[in-house]
């Protein structure tokens, strides 16, 4: 049964999506060349991020880390 | 924040119009979806213009091809490729009287709308929410029609002729002297057509030296006239008191553009019900106005008469005005009448000035003599002077109808645009995908709405607009809730972000109402 109701949920989720793109008014072909330019293009930008998002969390992490050492050492200097 | 009033004292009801902003998110993806369609029409006029895909639509010949482009503008674009593709909500071949109920014409298309085929089958007892029915009067039996089958076998279809000519029938006359009567006028004029009564009297008042301040959202025909007439046009915003009196302020003060001079004659263009917003005029102030700074009023009241108010003399009547302080009364017998043509109502100087000088009477055929008598016979039952109640009846259900109606949809949580007494009621849509999948769903469900889009609305805000009947019975109404409930579910067309507490079930009260903010 519940298996019944997501499907249900995810094909209105579907037809939201094709009402607010206008794919609903939209020949067969149309359809075809609008769905295979977005998942190619959702397929660019999810494979960039797994590229390149770790790469620059960890550069991001180390300049924070960098920051706060730096900190450390003169908030240890003055108390001395 | 409905019920604060400017000028409180010139209104004797309360004015509850309002105007709820388009949701941001909504906007952004409604050009969105505008921004895809639009790049796939340039996609297929591409594909049209090098052969790749036959065209379907009007195009220049051969040799036409370079003189001046016919097809280029940002109209026909729209209409070839946007239009083409919703364009089974608009157009549906009807084949019964459009009462309460229709029966349609099953059509399906093969080729994507280019083309349309009958299946045969007749779609019966579809609920009629696009007639511009307000009382009921398109009807195929009953006192207006025994009438005008009488007067028919007795004056015969056509007149043939002009006015001014041979074509002033003493069913004119009759008809004329019963609508002063009823307007409260002075005298009356009538013409055959309600478009032509606007564009063809408009120049015959104004002419070159006048001013013409006309509202924003006017009808084409008020438009047509006023272009015609040869008169400077400013516009105010819509039903924005404060723009009028300042462009009256300006007109009156700095005079003609160059020569300075004082302006003829200052004509104030407005209707009394706008038939794509729903709002009706904020008449007290526009004749406080209008006595301030000595201008004339031109009041069109094609859809607010028979309409509103309680003796259903349309908006004057709706405010408890005297119509005398109106200088030019027009009106249409299309909408509440059940007949066809229009009529300008005034002083009898004014009345019997347009009998020689108007275009229409010069030059257009009278009215044709049944739908003389349609016209009598309603006039009559609206006023109750058949004997009848049947015509008070009838205004005071359409006023319940269109309070209950209202209610109940901004109840859902749909965004309404106008105020609570017009029996216009604009449900707004935005997606362009919607408003042909509204259209669609609405037809599964056997109810015929009408949506509208571009080139009436601006681009983003389009909307599908009911008409309510004085022949909807409460039942008719409540199974059209249900469906537009379900297909406003189903299509998530519930923008609304303010929700009203839902009354308790009291029948058809004048109450006030408390609003909450979601």
């Amino acid at each position: 049964m519940d298996i019944k109701n997501m499907k249900n949920y995810l094909y209105w989720l579907f037809c939201q999506f094709e009402l607010i793109t206008c794919s609903y008014l939209m020949e067969p072909w149309e359809k075809v060349l609008f769905y295979t330019f977005n998942i190619t293009m959702l397929f660019m930008v999810l494979y960039t991020a797994y590229i390149y998002v770790p790469t620059h969390i960890s550069m991001a992490f180390q300049f924070c880390l960098h920051l706060f050492g730096n900190q450390h050492e003169n908030a240890v200097s003055i108390v001395k | 924040v409905n019920h604060i009033v400017h000028n409180g004292g010139l209104y004797k009801r309360p004015f509850n119009e309002a105007f709820e902003e388009t949701p941001m998110l909504v906007a952004v993806l409604t050009y969105l979806g505008y921004g895809v369609l639009t790049l796939f029409g340039y996609l297929r006029d591409f594909m049209r213009q090098w052969k790749i895909e036959k065209c379907q639509n009007a195009t220049e010949r051969e040799e036409q091809k370079d003189f001046v482009p016919l097809y280029q503008d940002f109209e026909n674009f729209y209409t070839r490729n946007l239009y083409m593709r919703i364009r089974d909500s608009w157009n549906r071949p009807i084949c019964s009287v459009p009462g309460a109920k229709v029966d349609m014409m099953e059509r399906v298309s093969h080729d994507y709308n280019w083309t349309f085929t009958y299946t045969g089958r007749v779609i019966k007892g579809v609920i009629n929410m696009g007639s511009y029915n307000y009382l009921g009067f398109a009807q195929k039996a009953g006192t207006c029609q025994k009438a005008a089958a009488k007067v028919l076998s007795q004056y015969g279809a056509g007149v043939c002729s002009t006015r001014q000519e041979m074509g002033n029938l003493d069913k004119h006359e009759e008809l004329e002297k019963l609508v002063a009567r009823f307007l409260g006028v002075e005298s009356a004029m009538t013409y055959g057509m309600g478009f032509a009564t606007n564009s063809m009297n408009i120049p015959a008042l104004v002419g070159k030296g006048c001013l013409i301040l006309s509202d924003e959202l006017n009808h084409a025909s008020l438009v047509l006239g006023a272009r015609l007439s040869g008169a400077t046009i400013r516009i105010f915003k819509h039903n924005n008191m404060q723009s009028l009196e300042k462009l009256l302020k300006d007109a009156i003060v700095h005079g003609q553009p160059r020569t300075r001079r004082p302006w003829k004659k200052i004509l104030i263009l407005v209707e009394g019900i706008y038939s794509m917003e729903g709002s009706i005029v904020r008449l007290p102030e526009v004749i406080a106005l209008k006595k301030k700074y000595k201008s004339y009023l031109y009041l069109d009241e094609a859809h607010s008469i028979g309409a509103l108010g309680p003796r259903g003399r349309g908006v004057v009547d709706y405010f408890g005005l005297n119509p005398e302080d109106v200088d030019v009364m027009m009106g249409t017998f299309t909408k509440s009448f059940g007949a066809a043509g229009g009529y300008i109502g005034g002083k009898k100087e004014l009345i019997d000035y347009l009998r020689i000088c108007s275009h229409s009477a010069v030059y257009a055929t009278s009215m044709s003599p049944p739908v003389v008598e349609q016209i009598i016979t309603s006039v009559k039952c609206i006023m109750g002077e058949d004997g009848a109640t049947v015509g008070k009846a009838r205004v005071q259900q359409l006023a319940e109808n269109t309070r209950y109606f209202r209610r109940r949809l901004k109840e859902m949580g749909f965004i309404i645009y106008g105020n609570e007494d017009s029996p216009i009621v604009p449900l707004m849509l935005y997606m362009p995908a919607k408003i042909g999948a509204f259209g669609r769903e609405m037809l599964k469900r056997n109810i015929g709405v009408v949506v509208v889009g571009f080139p009436a609305t601006p681009i983003i805000e389009s909307r599908a607009r009911f008409c309510l009947s004085a022949t909807h019975t409460k039942e008719m109404l409540d199974r059209t809730l249900k469906e537009v409930d379900e297909v406003g579910d189903l299509l998530q067309l519930k923008y609304s972000r303010h929700r009203l507490v839902p009354l308790l079930d009291r029948p058809f009260d004048e109450t006030t109402y408390e609003e909450t903010e979601d």
